[in-house]
């Protein structure tokens, strides 16, 4: 069975049944069709075809960018590996990720040096954004509260936030490198205040925007400031909550990426660098699309949770 | 002294600072509802009506005067004196029982979880929603979401229940049905009632008092007509009886001649 859509059934699939009164009247054949009892198709095929409209024009549009840019840097001049290179080049990079990675009972263990896949690369700079995020999630979401809650919290801390939100992650480094004195807190440190401005700007704003109508019912029910936090405020903010939350994870792994560059010895960002050193610019291009396939993936993640925890509140 | 009455406004007033200096919304409000009374409140937009509900339910403080319920001061807002909202404001995130259950949990200390649900059932059964129990207000309709805030504030058992233009959002005909599943409700627990509203049927139907009020500002309680239709009342037999177009004729007049829009003035 054919697997693509027809979204279009031609006329000759669904002819209308002949007869003189079809013929005479030219909108007789449209009517005679649209009155005839449509074909009851197979769910599994309903489905099927539902998902390829989503999947399909993705996929294209991958192939085409693929081609075309096979096409503009096919020549062996090119100063851009064409993806047949990339695929021929990093061969070992694509196939072999999970080099020096093992899993056991203990849990997971990353080669400390050496030859390790792309894989390992990403988790140890997953582990650095988990930890680093964290923190961030956890201080972002408690000073939103604060100053979405009290004025004069706000008038003191907003003007604040505003100035140091606009300050990049990277500009953070000699500061961070100077107070830690190591690589691990002072990268931790760079992630969290990287990502913790929008987590609570849009938690402040969730704060504020709760409709008064919400906080009569909670002063009419009596409800005690802690049931307020639980069983309104927190339930109330938590879509723009977790608005800040994406955006913040996204900026954390921006961070990441930057400051593994400068800093070395492993992570993602050290894999670039240490290929761009060793002028591999395939294994680089394979990185950009880990790198760009783990940041949807943890943005996917954070907004999937905060769906769950919307219908859970 | 005399014996103050279940709920006793006396003397309140309430002014509000501006930038064109003070502003007096109310002044000298003295209004006494006995227990079990349906007490309407009409009046123009803007007269300061929600206000004053607002001030019986301790939402909002008044600048002088004092609420008594049951001679009690009233200085806060508090689960003996129930609110319904004019836009029902259920919370989203909780089922329609998880709502009604909410407004239980603070009312019933001290009975059981099981206790708890069948009181909090049996209030969905008094306005006809226990077959949305398991919904999210957005899967309801206006009139159903108003019913299910008319059984959170029932559910709590209150002294006062107080109903800031609770169909006021509502289409002609669902208010119709409303109103009729609060007077079968108001038949079975002989609440006292404060209602704000601006649709003289409305109060006349449902009402054993209709107070009006004047035009702000400094607005007042201009007139107290009592209601005395027999019940249960029926809308449709009614509109033949004398007394109940007596009593619509009164308060149009009294809104519409003696205290006429504001707004309609001035433009």
């Amino acid at each position: 069975m054919s697997v693509v859509p027809r979204l279009h059934p031609t006329r000759e699939t669904e002819a209308a049944p002949p007869s003189a009164e079809v013929i005479a009247h030219p909108q007789a054949r449209v009517a005679a069709r649209l009155l005839a009892e449509r074909k009851e198709l197979h769910p599994m095929l309903v489905r099927a075809r539902a998902v390829a409209a989503h999947v399909l024009p993705t996929l294209g549009m991958v192939i085409t960018l693929l081609l075309v840019w096979q096409m503009l840097c096919g020549s062996p001049e090119s100063r851009l590996p064409s993806p047949l290179t990339v695929w021929e080049q990093s061969n070992d990079v694509i196939l072999h990720p999970f080099k020096g990675v093992t899993i056991d009972a203990l849990g997971l263990h990353i080669q400390e040096s050496g030859d390790v896949g792309i894989a390992g690369h990403v988790l140890n700079s997953l582990g650095r954004v988990a930890i680093g995020y964290s923190i961030a999630a956890v201080l972002g979401v408690l000073l939103g509260t604060l100053i979405g809650q009290s004025v004069i919290a706000y008038r003191a801390l907003d003007p604040l936030f505003q100035v140091l939100r606009t300050v990049p992650p990277l500009a953070w480094l000699p500061i961070s490198l100077a107070v830690f004195q190591e690589a691990r807190p002072s990268t931790v440190f760079l992630i969290a205040i990287t990502a913790i401005w929008p987590i609570i700007l849009n938690t402040a704003a969730g704060v504020q925007n709760i409709p008064p109508s919400y906080r009569n019912v909670a002063r009419v029910l009596a409800l005690t400031p802690i049931e307020y936090f639980f069983k309104i405020m927190l339930p109330a903010t938590v879509p723009m909550m977790f608005t800040g939350l994406r955006i913040g994870v996204g900026m954390s792994w921006l961070a990441i990426v930057a400051a593994e560059m400068v800093q070395g010895g492993t992570g993602i960002g050290f894999f670039i660098w240490d290929s761009y050193n060793s002028s591999l610019l395939t294994d680089t291009i394979v990185a950009l699309i880990w790198i760009g396939l783990v940041g949807f993936s943890l943005d996917r993640i954070v907004g999937w949770i905060g769906r769950r925890v919307a219908r859970q509140a | 002294m005399k014996k103050r009455s279940y709920v006793a406004l006396e003397d309140i007033g309430i002014t509000f600072p501006t930038a064109h200096g003070p502003f007096t919304a109310l002044k000298n409000v003295n209004l006494s509802i006995e227990k079990g009374e349906f007490v309407a409140l009409i009046g123009h937009s803007g007269c300061g009506k929600s206000t004053l509900l607002n001030i019986v339910a301790g939402l909002t403080k008044a600048t002088r005067g004092v609420v008594f319920v049951d001679n009690e001061v009233v200085d806060r807002p508090g689960v003996d004196r129930a609110v319904i909202f004019q836009d029902h404001s259920l919370l989203p995130w909780l089922t329609v029982e998880e709502n009604v259950r909410l407004a239980v949990d603070k009312t019933t200390p001290g009975k059981s979880r099981g206790e708890r649900r069948d009181w909090v059932m049996h209030n969905l059964e008094l306005v006809h929603m226990t077959h949305a129990a398991a919904k999210r207000p957005q899967e309801l309709s206006g009139g159903m979401k108003q019913r299910v805030g008319i059984a959170r504030a029932i559910a709590m058992n209150p002294r006062v229940l107080l109903m800031d233009e609770p169909f006021g959002a509502l289409d002609a005909l669902t208010r119709a049905s409303l109103q009729d599943a609060v007077m079968a409700i108001q038949a079975q627990l002989k609440n006292t009632v404060v209602m704000i509203t601006h649709d003289v049927d409305e109060a006349v139907l449902l009402a054993d008092r209709v107070v009006m009020m004047t035009n702000g500002p400094a607005a007042t309680i201009g007139e107290d007509l009592r209601i005395d239709l027999p019940r249960p009342r029926n809308r449709i037999e009614l509109t033949e009886v004398p007394e109940f177009n007596h009593a619509r004729h009164a308060i149009l007049h009294f809104l519409h001649e003696r205290y006429s829009n504001p707004q309609e003035k001035a433009a």
